[in-house]
């Protein structure tokens, strides 16, 4: 298993894109061409989610 | 600078100890009932009826309390409205972006519904099984397969994309024009039913192409049948292709949930980073955990949220394989693939029969083609097994032997006697995708 730190560290970059992500989803009005790209995007963040931040709090489990 | 050195598509997941591991399952059960109870209304009247909600499932055990779904409740739920669903949704309509349904072969075809992110979820989960059996970013992958409203290969299609290969789509091709864009375009890999393997293989021959020589192919990846965990119908396709031939397992309604890696030969790891395999005794319900035992599978699918699978009945019959694998991943395996559908393995003259049983005979025996049939009847309440095969050519005058040996190999393996009759060659039906070889018509007459 990778160590808990790189875990942390993916996570905490994980986050900032779901967030950026969810900024330009605000902000973006009735764009369809930015709006139905960023559900794309968060799409492809939530495989990032699936395949790290899921475990981030599994660190006490032993 | 080289990438994807390492054996794993993700080792966080794949290494994960399993304490941890289980402990992610439960987390992710909780979060897909919670996400179904709140979400789709017939989840939610299921979970109510049974007096759960999302609060109550605090351990394994109360997992198994949860209500078990299965194919006829799925086309119950579709035939009332909304149009074309039901009520099984747990996302806006407006949300879905692909639709696919069941081949209907044992009913009327299930609708699935898949929102984006769904899709980002199967690609994601083929690309698990791709990179376990070796697939790289140099390798170019041809998909014969027809590009339909059955989900087949399509997620196989997404996910080699996700790994960097190159993928080349052999929708509408026939096999001959098939065959000479695999060859044209030296293709590395390619994915089909064991079927239509040993068919391709068959064609090639004839157009004068030995898929082992002439051919560059270095992994097949099978699906749809149980073939490529059979040892006799592996060996069969990859003596005919000069390459490995690997499994997997999955459903429409499910999703990509078990593959065989470079380490295997018959077992087949499941995923369990996505998804929760119980596998229950049929007789007493309880949940099997021990190796080697066969039980029905129900599977929960954890990160599907258009139309979510939780604790779907797939009558899938598996067990458990007491083999660690060399590979190092911690996700268990399942022995010998998908050992039969419940409602296929069957009794005949009072014993359990299951038709792979019955595969794995016949594909050995090199003096006999791959294809082959089995018709059981009940005349006067006897039960009757008519096994029709083909001898290959080359071996004819020897058919006494060979059907003598042929009746004393399924005699030891299946304890059962059979009639056999022998067809001349390429007369038995000949499959293009899934094959229905064994017919049992006994709740017809």
């Amino acid at each position: 298993m990778e160590n808990q730190e790189m875990i942390d560290r993916l996570d905490e970059k994980i986050t900032g894109l779901r967030q950026a992500a969810q900024d330009v989803m605000a902000i973006c009005g009735s764009n369809e061409a930015v709006r139905r790209n960023i559900i794309k995007i968060m799409a492809n963040i939530k495989m990032l989610e699936l395949n790290i931040s899921d475990i981030k709090d599994l660190a006490e489990v032993s | 600078m080289v990438h994807h050195v390492a054996p794993y598509w993700n080792p966080v997941l794949e290494t994960l100890p399993r304490a941890k591991l289980r402990a992610l399952q439960l987390k992710k059960f909780q979060r897909i009932f919670a996400w179904a109870y709140e979400n789709s209304p017939f989840y939610r009247r299921l979970y109510q009826e049974a007096g759960l909600e999302p609060g109550d499932i605090k351990t394994f055990e109360d997992i198994r309390k949860v209500p078990q779904t299965d194919k006829g409740m799925l086309r119950e739920v579709q035939s009332r409205p909304p149009f074309p669903y039901g009520d099984i949704l747990a996302v806006p309509l407006a949300e879905v972006t692909a639709f696919r349904q069941t081949s209907g072969t044992t009913g009327m075809p299930v609708y699935q519904a898949d929102t984006w992110q769904d899709w980002e979820w199967w690609a994601e989960s083929w690309a698990y099984i791709l990179y376990a059996q070796g697939y790289r970013n140099t390798d170019r992958v041809f998909m014969p397969f027809g590009y339909n409203i059955f989900v087949a290969f399509w997620a196989g299609h997404y996910g080699a994309e996700k790994l960097g290969c190159e993928v080349v789509p052999g929708g509408v091709l026939d096999t001959q024009a098939r065959i000479l864009k695999l060859q044209e375009l030296k293709c590395t890999a390619f994915m089909a039913t064991p079927t239509y393997v040993l068919g391709m293989a068959d064609a090639a021959r004839k157009m004068g192409i030995d898929p082992a020589k002439d051919l560059f192919i270095k992994r097949i990846t099978c699906a749809g049948e149980p073939g490529a965990s059979i040892v006799a119908t592996k060996k069969r396709m990859e003596e005919a292709w000069g390459c490995r031939v690997f499994d997997h397992v999955g459903a429409t309604e499910i999703g990509a949930w078990s593959y065989s890696c470079l380490h295997q030969q018959t077992d087949l790891h499941v995923n369990e980073a996505f998804f929760l395999v119980e596998i229950e005794d049929e007789k007493t319900g309880a949940i099997i955990e021990e190796p080697g035992i066969p039980g029905k599978m129900i599977i929960t699918a954890f990160d599907r949220l258009g139309k979510p699978c939780i604790r779907f009945d797939s009558k899938d019959v598996i067990c458990w394989s007491d083999v660690s694998c060399a590979c190092g991943r911690t996700f268990r395996s399942i022995a010998g693939g998908v050992l039969g559908r419940e409602d296929d393995i069957t009794k005949v003259k009072g014993v359990l029969l299951a038709p792979t049983a019955i595969e794995d005979v016949v594909r050995s025996f090199a003096e006999l083609s791959y294809e082959y049939e089995v018709v059981v009847t009940r005349k006067a309440d006897i039960d009757d097994i008519l096994l029709k095969v083909e001898i290959n050519p080359g071996f004819e005058g020897q058919e006494e032997r060979i059907l003598s040996q042929l009746k004393d190999q399924l005699r030891v393996v299946t304890n059962l006697g059979y009639r056999v009759e022998v067809h001349p060659g390429g007369t038995l039906p000949r499959y293009g995708v899934k094959a229905k070889r064994f017919k049992d018509l006994r709740t017809k007459e």
